[in-house]
């Protein structure tokens, strides 16, 4: 059986070229990079070439890419470190009810650590108004974190407006953009970001490599101390392999991302339009502002996971929601925030295509999906009579 | 030119078995493996067999193995998880020869209140265990003591140190970075609550490490988010390396006898061969305890740095101290802890072998030092006093 992977927003394939670039820094470059020695020395020049791509990626400075182990660090790193380097001018932060559990785990640990944080609320598809961050902000308020682009309900949010805002107010913006850079165009300097998380293997880079980009003149207090990696910014010795195939999988996004966009946004145009005819499937997110390769839906009367099982028989792998909480088995918080009634949010699934995904692929998916629910919702204690039990709460978008 | 690596406490080569033991993770088999679907769900279960391997070369249980980024997360982890889990105590202990990831650690928690003790060692790197017995108080928290040092080799006897500090019951971790696959580690006669390893260093990649946490033990994650290694460590899992690191620990179990024997053998070799061919060396650190594979040697007068360049003309790698120290040109911390004179310090030398190193690689580095030593010493200003004696 053909397997289709339509979980990209989980991870990605590594990029053949990214494994290629990669592989001499295994046995062949593998010195330490602070060595003084040849090995090293090309170690060191490949983490700063690597560098410059990642910086080029998101049209940033190379000094301002400080390269960490994944996106939840960079995200640990960004609130933690602004939050402890900023502390003597004011305690509170603003972030969002829809952030990923690094940011929102963070921000708890903060509170204990005697900082105010306030969740901001979204609207039913998940978009942040930038007003209701502005009157968030008090004279305290020290830090701004904001989701670029949520993993679970694909929506994008204004970061350009916020970051205004809070440019404007003189306090430091950061946003969470693992799921958005290498998807679509991230530039750091509309966006009005001081810090911005990122990780390859979002783009087919490998998993171990991710990046913080902090605006010069930032300053931050280090999460992981210990030697003089990374300007200081962050010890332990660098993962030399990952960082240099994270830079040759941002030269390719650079390169390829309009042709990537292109290519998922019709096939999951086509996802969404054939998913939609069914009823009583609701599309989660924003119906414009939303990933390109992103399809979110809640299918009423059945569970997430049957749907996931029933598809991962037939080949197709799909995920319930973000892959981080994939286990906690609860209803989503993101899925609650945009007023998705408890019973429906159970239903939830989620689709998300690559490059590498054919047209193929969809029709053969837009054949079996509606089949599945059609089959699970025979089997419904729920489903009988659903007629009778119209949901007015979730905003059907047909 | 293929270089003469004698650097392998810095970072090693990844080995040919754990590079094919990766590269599937790299290709087809490239799900998350929190997925719920089994594409993710077969890569979960290769995960937890690479932490039975990492469990196994420390006889320590699966459970307590948690994944980091290297060794330095896993010492931070270690210290502030220790913290954490008794607040009240604010005295840390630890010794001015550790790696930097704990001592530039311990210094940040200074700010935040906490007191630390850094235990000096004697001339030849060895602590006073009396020192530690006498520097714990009712306010300690936390000891944190490496099991070898990167930087000359020294072995401290974690054994006896264990025993003091668990009589007080204080919260032990030892940053084993150095020992873990050299020596044989058991951490079921051995009494600590964490100890840290990472991959890089036993012929795994970089960017992965670990942390033993006893079963047990409180522990606070360091890193937040996903629920990913139990909840205990947040980020998606850098699969590759973790299947790498597992298949390290695998060869480094299997081979560790004989390599010890091959290994050393080398070292002492080279080590004799540099006492009797170049003028007035010193050995730096305690040579009865040990790691085998570790010699550091001073020539007074001379530039370490000068020496390391000379090498590096001849493709021979080594350094001349810690690595994560060497670009910032500060003298070593350890070498300073010990008393070496500041003129040998400078010019200190650090050979570490592997299991790749080879009696010829030793031959040429034999050959090659006493003209650089002679040469350089003669360009010095000082030197020619060293050639009169």
């Amino acid at each position: 059986m053909k397997e289709i992977y339509m979980d990209h927003v989980a991870t990605n394939p590594l990029h053949p070229e990214a494994l290629e670039a990669m592989l001499p820094y295994f046995k062949e470059h593998f010195g330490n990079p602070l060595s003084l020695y040849e090995p090293g020395i090309k170690a060191r020049e490949a983490i700063e070439n690597a560098r410059a791509s990642t910086a080029s990626l998101i049209n940033a400075k190379a000094n301002e890419i400080i390269f960490t182990s994944s996106g939840a660090e960079s995200n640990n790193f960004a609130l933690k470190g602004i939050a402890f380097a900023n502390q003597n001018k004011g305690k509170h932060i603003i972030i969002s009810k829809i952030e990923h559990h690094s940011i929102l785990n963070s921000a708890r640990f903060l509170e204990k650590s005697g900082f105010a944080v306030t969740y901001l609320p979204v609207d039913k598809y998940g978009v942040i108004d930038p007003a209701i961050v502005e009157k968030a902000i008090t004279k305290e308020t020290i830090l701004i974190s904001i989701i670029h682009a949520s993993p679970e309900i694909g929506t994008i949010e204004p970061i350009a407006e916020i970051g205004k805002i809070a440019r404007q107010k003189g306090i430091i913006f950061h946003t969470d953009a693992v799921a958005s850079v290498g998807n679509i165009p991230v530039d750091i300097q509309p966006l009005n970001a001081d810090l911005l998380s990122f990780a390859a293997h979002q783009f087919y880079g490998p998993k171990g490599a991710g990046a913080l980009y902090l605006r010069e003149g930032t300053r931050i207090v280090p999460l992981i101390y210990g030697g003089i990696q990374e300007g200081g910014r962050r010890a332990g010795t660098e993962n030399v392999p990952a960082i240099v195939g994270m830079g040759k999988a941002a030269e390719l996004a650079k390169r390829d991302l309009q042709k990537r966009i292109n290519h998922v946004k019709s096939l999951r145009d086509k996802l969404i339009s054939n998913a939609l005819k069914v009823e009583k499937v609701y599309l989660t997110g924003h119906p414009e502002q939303r990933l390109p390769g992103h399809a979110s839906f809640v299918v009423e009367y059945i569970e997430g996971e049957a749907m996931l099982l029933l598809l991962a028989g037939k080949g197709i792998y799909a995920a319930s929601g973000s892959a981080c909480s994939s286990k906690a088995l609860k209803a989503s918080p993101v899925l609650i925030s945009i007023g998705t009634p408890a019973h429906l949010a159970q239903g939830s699934v989620v689709f998300t295509l690559s490059e590498g995904t054919t047209e193929e692929e969809i029709n053969y998916f837009n054949e079996v999906f509606p089949q599945i629910i059609n089959q699970l919702r025979k089997i419904s204690p729920f489903a009988k009579g659903w007629g009778d039990m119209e949901d007015k709460t979730c905003t059907p978008r047909k | 030119m293929k270089a003469i690596y004698l650097d392998n406490n810095a970072s090693t080569r990844v080995a040919d078995e754990v590079i094919e033991a990766m590269l599937p993770y790299f290709g087809t088999l490239y799900g998350n493996p929190s997925s719920m679907h089994t594409f993710g769900g077969q890569i979960h279960r290769k995960i937890e067999n690479a932490r039975q391997e990492i469990a196994e070369l420390i006889n320590a249980e699966p459970d307590e193995i948690i994944f980091t980024s290297c060794g330095t997360e896993s010492d931070n982890t270690a210290v502030m998880s220790a913290l954490q889990s008794n607040p009240q105590k604010k005295h840390i202990i630890t010794t001015k020869v550790e790696h930097p990831a704990v001592i530039n650690f311990c210094k940040t928690m200074v700010r935040k209140g906490y007191e630390v003790t850094y235990l000096p060692v004697d001339k030849s790197g060895k602590l006073n265990l009396e020192d530690l017995e006498s520097a714990i108080t009712d306010n300690t928290v936390a000891v944190s003591i490496m099991y070898a040092n990167n930087e000359t080799g020294v072995i401290f006897p974690i054994d006896e140190i264990a025993s003091i500090v668990k009589s007080k019951g204080v919260m032990l971790h030892t940053d084993a970075v150095q020992g873990v696959g050299k020596l044989l580690i058991d951490v079921k006669k051995l009494p600590v609550d964490m100890l840290s390893l990472s991959g890089h260093k036993i012929h795994a990649s970089k960017g992965v490490g670990a942390l033993y946490v006893r079963k047990g033990t409180r522990f606070s994650p360091y890193m937040i988010g996903g629920h990913q290694e139990k909840g205990r460590r947040a980020g998606t899992e850098n699969v590759a390396s973790i299947i790498g690191l597992g298949k390290a620990c695998v060869l480094a179990k299997k081979y560790m006898h004989e390599e010890h024997t091959k290994i050393k053998a080398l070292r002492d070799t080279l080590e004799q061969g540099l006492l009797e061919s170049c003028p007035n060396p010193r050995i730096n650190g305690d040579t009865e305890h040990r790691l085998t594979n570790t010699t550091n040697i001073s020539f007074e007068y001379v530039e370490g740095e000068a020496i390391l360049l000379r090498l590096n003309e001849d493709n021979i790698c080594a350094s001349s101290g810690s690595a994560c120290t060497s670009g910032s040109l500060e003298p070593s911390h350890v070498l300073r802890a010990m008393g070496v004179p500041f003129t040998a310090i400078h010019g200190s030398i650090r050979f570490s072998l592997s299991r790749y190193s080879t009696d010829e690689d030793i031959n040429i580095v034999l050959d090659r030092m006493p003209k650089i030593i002679k040469e350089l010493r003669e360009l010095s200003p000082y030197g020619r006093e060293v050639k009169a004696t």
